[in-house]
């Protein structure tokens, strides 16, 4: 067992704390993220909420050693709700001299920071700009610093097994995760048995990581500098069965469940793209369902070839990020036009052009709304956690089937990438999703619509007697012929809005958390919920009186909107981006002031950052 | 039970809509010769669908009383993709124009080749843009006087059998615009082929490119300027059939059978059926005569048939039969 050499060390005192902030960093070939990802589920796995942030470059191995090439996992683990990563950390671990530089500042004063000396070389220095060596010249000393020769520990516990130098240095982050999980008071079988089911086949890896992981256990439980562990007890959650998930994987889980309740077959055309292409992994591998994924040649055929799919009966979906998503603009109109269901998957990245891919951004709102030609209002949705976005997905299905319209569905690089505890739900924990389809033997004209919802018939190909034609030119209100009638053309136009619009009719009202009237009223939308949630309880807990006001449905807005505004004394609209959803609550909601906090740096929102602006504002 | 088939005649197939394309467009030839190829293939009509990007061409669908879908420019074949995968059953045909097909949608032109999805693409190529009033196309021969070339084209043409050779198209024929009766022949033989069945059409356009093809198609001269390739017979071709093709070297020659010592067993046969691209290759860029008819039909899994086999091969051995067994799967843990 892993804790039979307790007895031979001195004991160490045990602090039991509510929360705590923990950041790996290191070399993008260090094994950062999977050193963070083996801590959240653990962790995760004895009862704590969590939130995690993994921050990597967009380079897949960046020159060794240098700063734009560390790779970093944060990760907040607590015994009451989290909603975000933390702002600062209580422990850093750096891997090498590139890694502290770009991320010490995050680290709390008087707080730990573990660090492998044997990186510490000159080279290694000077690719980090540094003049002199930190660990020596006394600039680390508001820290509590552990140094430790990992690599050389890591080459002591793996002398006998014969492996090649190369291999050695790569197990090196499980010296790391193993003294974090003594300090975290943390067992190492959920570790040791992601390896066994992983390297099923090669023995050998699993021994040279398992080795090294008890090493760091062992090293940081005999060594004299740490002198207390930590204890972060279960939080308290609804009882039932959970997993960790992150954004992208709840996404395609969402889309897996809407396509077998409605009953229709699962398309999937997409092209791949940072940070959208894991959903389109993560259905690849569920073939076995029956549905369909189709790699495309670009963009447009991503969405072009669900358009067909469509057309011939499918539940059709493409899936994208920023630059992705203004090339499917024109098709995305032609599925407005034809009015058949679809669903575009934006996972937003920091914009524009190419931008920023691996970092996160909420800049695609008002290419989601209005970035098409022509008068072309579609549905605008938009995910808010990682685990919500598998209820997301499944409500832009069900909006796109029953509405017989094409929905953009918002998330972002921060919740596709972050993890979260995911209460499981079963496909029938989910509402019905009902369809317009016509059948042999109906009557059908192409625009016949329902008279409540306004969402057209559907009659698709291997049905008898429904053959009919639809197309990007502008139809006859009833035949469905190409018509350039100008009162149609007037009908029409407006036709299409009011459909949109009345899907109103059809989403939940929206409620302000925290306080239903107050002083000040923080509004966001998307990815940044947990973010503003975390400084909007730390307000209230100080006496303010402050609601968050979280919008989910931005396109059409939910119908209560303007209640909510004018129950607060003064409105801030928050967004990562220079100010988009605050367009769309002016345009809607005129008779309101707005003030503004915008962010577009690639990273979330900090918990201290908002306090400080929701003050100055009040 | 089974349905009788319905006997269709081409009248079944023709929507309420009126023709709108210019009078002596070689395009109604066309629609005549698709309408009249469906009732001899054996698909329901409710089955075929035709998709088209934007041109001329691309109204085809109006015209057709099908399912259809006039779409946007160039994306037609990404469409078509879309909707053989959805449904494997449908019978579905692209009508396209060479600026659609090879300019604005040439990535899908290859690609849907490439992939061999089992649909029919209808080529109409005039070497023009007509529907925006004449500007030169990726098939515009150099020199070519065009509203955006009046001193002459300086961008050297694809030509399309070659193009859709080397992106490994299993079917590719080529037909005069005035050949009704080929026509019907050759769009029945690319339905029944499994895979994606080219076939290009050369269209006269009677407003802006009149008479492109005429050296070719003029029935005075389509006899000694055209050689139609049948799968299985030499290739010979002449008013007096005296005329065949040989190898010689790395290159096809025009011998007269009957001179120099050249009987018709020295003529060349023709296999569309050969895999090797080669000579296929050699044909469709034949510049005298011009190669016509079925000039490579190479069966092949379709891209749905690939797509079945793997879906047939993982569901059999998924441990997973609803989506719940894949949620509660893995590193799960309970709160009680």
């Amino acid at each position: 067992m892993i804790t039979d050499s307790k007895s031979n060390t001195t004991p160490k005192a045990n602090e039991v704390v509510q929360n705590v902030v923990i950041r790996f960093v290191g070399d993008s070939g260090d094994g950062m993220q999977l050193t963070g990802t083996q801590f959240s589920d653990t962790s995760a796995m004895f009862g704590n909420d969590i939130a995690t942030f993994p921050n990597y470059p967009s380079e897949i191995r960046a020159p060794q050693g240098s700063l734009y090439g560390v790779s970093g996992f944060q990760v907040q683990i607590g015994s009451l709700d989290i909603t975000t990563p933390g702002d600062s950390v209580d422990l850093l671990v750096a891997m090498n001299p590139a890694g502290l530089k770009t991320n010490l500042s995050a680290l709390k004063p008087g707080q730990m920071l573990i660090v492998d000396t044997d990186s510490f070389t000159k080279k290694n220095l000077e690719k980090a700009h540094y003049d002199t060596n930190p660990l020596e010249d006394g600039s680390l000393d508001n820290y509590k610093v552990i140094e430790v020769a990992m690599t050389t520990h890591t080459k002591e516990a793996l002398k006998e097994m014969g492996l090649d130098n190369k291999s050695v240095i790569r197990s090196k982050n499980m010296f790391a995760l193993g003294m974090v999980y003594f300090i975290y008071d943390r067992s190492m079988d959920h570790t040791i048995e992601f390896f066994q089911k992983k390297f099923k086949k090669k023995p050998t890896i699993v021994e040279a990581n398992t080795k090294v992981l008890k090493a760091g256990y062992f090293f940081a439980e005999t060594m004299e500098i740490i002198s207390t562990t930590y204890h972060v007890g279960p939080a308290t959650m609804d009882k039932g069965v959970y997993r960790m998930i992150n954004g992208n994987t709840a996404t395609a889980w969402g889309l897996l469940a809407a396509s077998q309740n409605s009953g229709f077959e699962l398309f999937l055309g997409s092209y791949p793209i940072t940070p959208a292409t894991d959903i389109l992994h993560e259905l690849s591998k569920h073939r076995y369902f029956g549905i369909k994924t189709f790699q495309a040649e670009d963009e447009i055929a991503g969405i072009t070839s669900s358009i067909g799919a469509s057309f011939a009966g499918d539940l059709a979906i493409t899936t994208t990020s920023g630059p992705g998503l203004a090339l499917k603009g024109e098709a995305i109109g032609l599925a407005m036009m034809i009015e058949l269901p679809l669903v575009i998957v934006n996972v937003q990245r920091g914009g524009p052009s190419t931008g920023l891919p691996t970092k996160t951004e909420q800049s695609d709102l008002l290419q989601a709304m209005y970035g098409r030609n022509g008068e072309s209002p579609i549905i605008v949705i938009a995910a808010s956690t990682p685990s919500n976005s598998f209820d997301f997905a499944y409500e832009a299905c069900k909006l796109a089937l029953e509405h017989m319209t094409p929905v953009i569905l918002l998330t972002d690089g921060y919740i596709a990438n972050g993890s979260a505890p995911w209460k499981i739900k079963k496909a029938s924990d989910m509402p019905p999703i009902t369809n317009r389809l016509v059948k042999e033997g109906e009557n059908h004209v192409p625009y016949k619509r329902d008279e409540k919802s306004l969402a057209r018939n559907w009659a698709i190909p291997g049905t008898p007697n429904l053959e009919h034609r639809v197309g990007g030119l502008e139809k006859d209100k009833t035949t469905g012929n190409v018509s350039q009638e100008p009162l149609n053309h007037q009908y029409q136009t407006e036709i299409r809005a009011e459909k949109v619009r009345r899907v109103q009719d059809y989403i939940p009202e929206i409620k302000s958390e925290f306080q239903e009237e107050g002083d000040l009223l923080v509004v966001g939308w998307g990815g940044t919920y947990g973010g503003l949630s975390a400084a909007v309880n730390q307000m209230n807990i100080e006496g303010y009186k402050v609601g968050h006001l979280h919008f989910n449905y931005i396109n059409p807005l939910p119908k209560n909107t303007l209640e909510v505004l004018k129950k607060f004394k003064k409105v801030i609209v928050c967004e990562l981006n220079a100010g988009q959803m605050v367009k769309v609550l002016q345009n809607n909601y005129p008779e309101i002031t707005y003030s503004q906090y915008n962010k577009a740096q690639g990273l979330p929102f900090t918990t201290t950052e908002l306090i400080d602006k929701f003050k100055q504002v009040l | 039970m089974e349905n009788t088939p319905i006997k269709y005649t081409f009248k079944d197939f023709q929507s309420d809509q009126e023709v709108r394309w210019c009078p002596g467009c070689d395009d109604y030839v066309i629609l005549r010769s698709i309408q009249k190829a469906l009732p001899e293939t054996g698909v329901k009509k409710e089955d075929v669908v035709f998709i088209s990007g934007i041109g001329c061409s691309s109204r085809f669908p109006y015209y057709m009383d099908t399912y259809g879908m006039h779409s946007i420019h160039g994306r037609a074949a990404a469409i078509a993709t879309g909707t053989k995968l959805a449904n494997p059953n449908l019978s579905v045909w692209v009508a396209s124009g060479d600026g659609d097909s090879m300019a604005i949608g040439g990535n899908h032109f290859i690609h849907v080749l490439r992939r061999n999805v089992d649909i029919n693409y209808v080529l109409f190529n005039n070497e023009i843009y007509g529907l925006t009033k004449g500007q030169f196309s990726p098939t515009s021969l150099l020199g070519q006087k065009t509203k955006t070339s009046p001193y002459g084209n300086t961008q050297p043409p694809f030509n399309p059998g070659e193009l859709a050779i080397g992106a490994r198209a299993r079917f590719f024929a080529r037909l005069g615009g005035n050949v009704p009766k080929d026509m019907t022949q050759v769009f029945i033989e690319a339905e029944k082929f499994k895979g994606t069945s080219l076939v290009e059409i050369l269209q006269n356009c009677v407003i802006f490119n009149d008479g492109c093809y005429t050296k070719y198609t003029d029935k005075a001269v389509k006899d000694e300027m055209q050689i139609h390739l049948e799968h299985g017979k030499p290739m010979i071709f002449g008013k007096e059939k005296n005329k065949g093709l040989i190898l010689k070297g790395l290159k096809l020659e025009v011998v007269n059978i009957g001179e120099n010592g050249i009987t018709e067993s020295d003529i060349l046969v023709h296999d569309a059926k050969e895999p090797d691209m080669t000579l296929h290759s050699m044909l469709v860029r034949m510049e005298y005569p011009l190669a016509t008819g079925v000039i490579r039909s190479v069966e092949e899994p379709s891209f749905g048939e690939r797509e079945r086999e793997l879906v047939n091969r993982v569901t059999d051995s998924s441990r997973f039969k609803t989506v719940d067994d894949l949620f509660f799967s893995g590193e799960t843990y309970e709160v009680k």
